[in-house]
């Protein structure tokens, strides 16, 4: 366990940011941190870099409570970047990695290594303000995680760059991964978790809601539920003689139906195969998986549509 | 401390190699070259003759003043009143008036003129008089001396007082003469007009800091806004503390100023040499003469020949700068300089917290106007004030002003050239120092809380709630 936050609370005046939130990050994973927006992740986020402080609670990085030598620890990528408009790439580079804590000289190689491997070396001594908008994101890239942090925390890390640029990013970040670093990862994009995090926690108004390995979350949101094709030529429903097997839903279109199943739980898809298969022919059969978008949308909705809306 | 340090070479280092710095390097001492030098120029060019009467009651100085170029001494017998009559009937014509006096040494002058006597004139009427009251003095002391050394002299228990009185008269030799100028309107009244070398120092000095806090102020917000709206700030405070990288910026701007003000003089000095070594006759009068001569009237008790040739000579008509650095000698330089730079420095400080907590309150320069009255008002204030501060450098208002930290580096300037009480201006300085960590305090919390804020107007009852929010 590299970080380890409990029962953190923080509070803004009358508003509580953060109440009672506790999450577990396995060392040498990806962390996905959920949640809408204005659930409290930024503020949890800058509790972990030391920004802010928590009114109540710990956060224990790495076996120790969370103090100023843990800062050259770890990478931030905020969600608000940028850099100085009017400083040289490189210069506001080795500014920004000696912040952190690398010497002069230790920054300059580093960089350099990172800038070849971007194949950016002919940016070094540009001004910020030539450069596009997915240049930049790339300069951000690289003075994150340039001192070669144990924890690096990424939010929204894919918004600014295009197709290309974000495969090479989520390259880079699952090599870091397999260097031995630990990534928590702040995203609205359920695609990236489910390709990348291998445990979440979802936050909903200051609250966690749900936390855990993706696939066990996955499991519990498991639903039982079958989608058919088969060719229908003269449109007729379709008519089943087994109470248990619900349909959701059924469609036609260019003479192909799509029937979706929901089976008990004592049943499985064989059973569902052998009642079907005597009266069509099946042409694609597959399970429903829950996608994480999915489960972010129901639990969150379940979960506010339980409390009492706040004045 | 090693990332503080970072900050400020950064800050440093990105301020001082743009161009502006470097346009307002070269233009700033170019301007106030000018300012020394047209003067100077201007009076080259002068041409017509002044005519000053002298009415000298105590008959010791009226032919020690020789005429010029410039200047002509008329000597007038009448009485104060027939004098001045005459003055107001023609016009040109200047009034000097030495009174006599039955116990003191006459150590007064006083100009009547409807012009403004130039500080040239002064300079030279007081030069004049102190030498020669000088010369007196010694000329007494060495009466005693020659008393006491013959043998026929018995004074019995006198001998000790006659010691003593030499002794104070050792000491009182270098001599400060009073030159008060009275303007006569042409209504016949009289006005007290001020040209005293002191006011432009002091007057000067308070302008420069004004301007300090107010430039490299407003550079700090300017600064800080930038980092906010660049958005990098949240990268930086992810490395460093809010409090770090605020003053960081502090300090590396006032060491931007600070390099500035001295490339200022160090050019301006530069510039003003070099005309002088261009064009010699206008500048006739170097200071390292001027330095010769207080040197002599300081080394006078040592000499054997009591009279020191006279060499305040007549044409030092057209050196202002001489001038300027005869008056600055009347004034205590070290505690000037000193307080300068603790009033000049702590000033700043106190103000560019704030600047920059404005900085963090806002999203962009347009929004700062709300929050700069509360700096900007105590500021112009002052250096309103400190005219009337200048009439009456004692007064209780004067007193108040630069007791408050946000006015005392203004007022106190402009007071310190009068002298001011040792107690005050420590007093004064400990209150400005206590005011600095006082306003450091409160604009680091709404800095911190600030600088992470984005897309709120905010109000000053938002940021009275920011102070107290925890860290």
């Amino acid at each position: 366990m590299i970080l380890q936050a409990n029962s953190v609370t923080k509070k803004f005046g009358d508003f509580t940011a953060l109440n009672k939130v506790s999450i577990h990050v396995p060392e040498n994973s990806i962390f996905g941190l959920l949640g809408p927006n204005g659930a409290g992740k930024t503020t949890l986020i800058r509790i972990i870099n030391q920004i802010t402080g928590p009114d109540e609670g710990e956060v224990i990085f790495d076996g120790k409570k969370l103090n100023p030598d843990h800062i050259s620890m770890i990478g931030y990528l905020p969600e608000e970047r940028g850099l100085y408009k009017k400083m040289k790439v490189g210069e506001q580079a080795l500014y920004l990695a000696q912040l952190k804590g690398l010497s002069h000289h230790d920054a300059r190689l580093r960089l350099k290594k990172w800038f070849e491997k971007f194949e950016i070396q002919e940016w070094w001594d540009k001004k910020v303000e030539e450069l596009s908008k997915g240049m930049q994101q790339k300069v951000q890239f690289i003075v994150t995680v340039v001192h070669e942090p144990k924890l690096l925390i990424f939010d929204e890390p894919f918004s600014g760059f295009d197709p290309i640029n974000v495969n090479l990013l989520r390259d880079e970040i699952l090599e870091l991964r397999k260097n031995g670093s630990t990534i928590i990862f702040s995203t609205h994009n359920m695609a990236s978790v489910e390709e990348l995090c291998d445990n979440i926690a979802l936050i909903n108004k200051s609250v966690k809601i749900l936390d855990g390995p993706v696939k066990e979350i996955k499991r519990q949101y498991f639903t039982n539920s079958y989608q058919v094709q088969y060719r229908d030529f003269n449109g007729t429903p379709f008519q089943l003689n087994e109470p248990d097997f619900e349909i959701l839903n059924s469609t036609v279109e260019d003479e192909i139906r799509t029937v979706t199943f929901r089976l008990p739980s004592s049943k499985g898809p064989n059973d569902l195969l052998s009642a079907i298969l005597p009266y069509v022919n099946v042409i694609a059969f597959n399970e429903l998986i829950p996608s994480m978008n999915d489960i972010f949308i129901s639990t969150v909705n379940a979960v506010n549509g339980n409390q009492i809306p706040e004045a | 401390m090693n990332k503080i340090f970072l900050i400020i070479q950064r800050e440093y280092l990105t301020k001082v190699k743009k161009k502006s710095f470097i346009v307002m390097t070269i233009l700033g001492p170019i301007l106030m070259a000018s300012l020394f030098i047209l003067p100077v120029y201007l009076a080259s060019r002068q041409d017509d003759k002044q005519l000053v009467n002298v009415l000298d009651e105590t008959g010791l100085f009226f032919y020690k003043f020789e005429n010029n170029e410039n200047y002509t001494f008329v000597p007038v017998i009448s009485s104060l009143k027939e004098a001045k009559e005459t003055l107001a009937k023609q016009g040109e014509y200047m009034l000097l008036h030495i009174p006599a006096t039955q116990l003191n040494i006459p150590d007064n002058g006083v100009i009547y003129s409807d012009k403004q006597p130039t500080l040239n004139l002064k300079g030279y009427i007081s030069g004049v008089m102190s030498k020669e009251l000088e010369k007196q003095k010694l000329a007494a002391e060495i009466r005693n001396e020659i008393l006491r050394n013959t043998p026929g002299y018995t004074a019995g228990n006198d001998t000790t007082a006659v010691d003593l009185m030499s002794e104070t008269i050792l000491k009182n030799i270098k001599t400060d003469v009073k030159i008060t100028t009275y303007k006569t309107g042409s209504g016949g009244e009289e006005q007290k007009s001020f040209t005293e070398m002191t006011m432009v120092v002091g007057y000067f000095g308070s302008i420069m800091i004004y301007m300090f806090i107010f430039l490299f102020g407003a550079q700090v917000m300017r600064g800080v806004i930038e980092e906010k709206t660049s958005r990098i700030i949240e990268v930086i405070i992810s490395s460093v503390k809010p409090f770090q990288l605020m003053m960081g910026k502090i300090i590396g701007v006032a060491m931007v100023g600070l390099t500035q003000f001295l490339l200022w003089i160090a050019f301006t000095f530069i510039i003003i040499t070099a005309v002088q070594t261009a064009f010699p006759q206008q500048f006739k009068k170097t200071h390292t003469e001027q330095a010769q001569i207080t040197g002599k009237s300081v080394a006078l008790p040592n000499e054997t020949a009591p009279a020191a040739p006279n060499s305040i000579t007549a044409d030092t008509g057209n050196d202002d700068m001489n001038e300027i650095f005869e008056a600055f000698s009347s004034i205590n330089l070290p505690v000037m300089i000193v307080s300068f730079l603790f009033y000049f420095l702590f000033g700043y400080l106190l103000y560019a917290a704030l600047f920059a907590a404005i900085g963090a309150a806002v999203d962009n320069e347009t929004d700062t106007q709300q929050f700069m009255l509360p700096i900007t008002v105590p500021l112009i204030f002052s250096l309103v004030v400190a005219q009337t501060v200048i009439q009456n450098p004692e007064s209780p208002l004067a007193f108040w002003l630069s007791m408050i930290p946000l006015t005392s580096p203004v007022i106190m300037m402009v007071r310190i050239p009068f002298g001011v009480p040792t107690w005050e201006i420590l007093l004064s300085g400990g209150i400005l120092v206590i005011g600095f960590f006082g306003t450091t305090w409160l604009a680091a919390k709404i800095y911190r809380t600030g600088i992470l804020m984005y897309g709120k107007k905010s109000s000053y009852r938002e940021l009275w709630k920011w102070i107290w929010y925890k860290g």
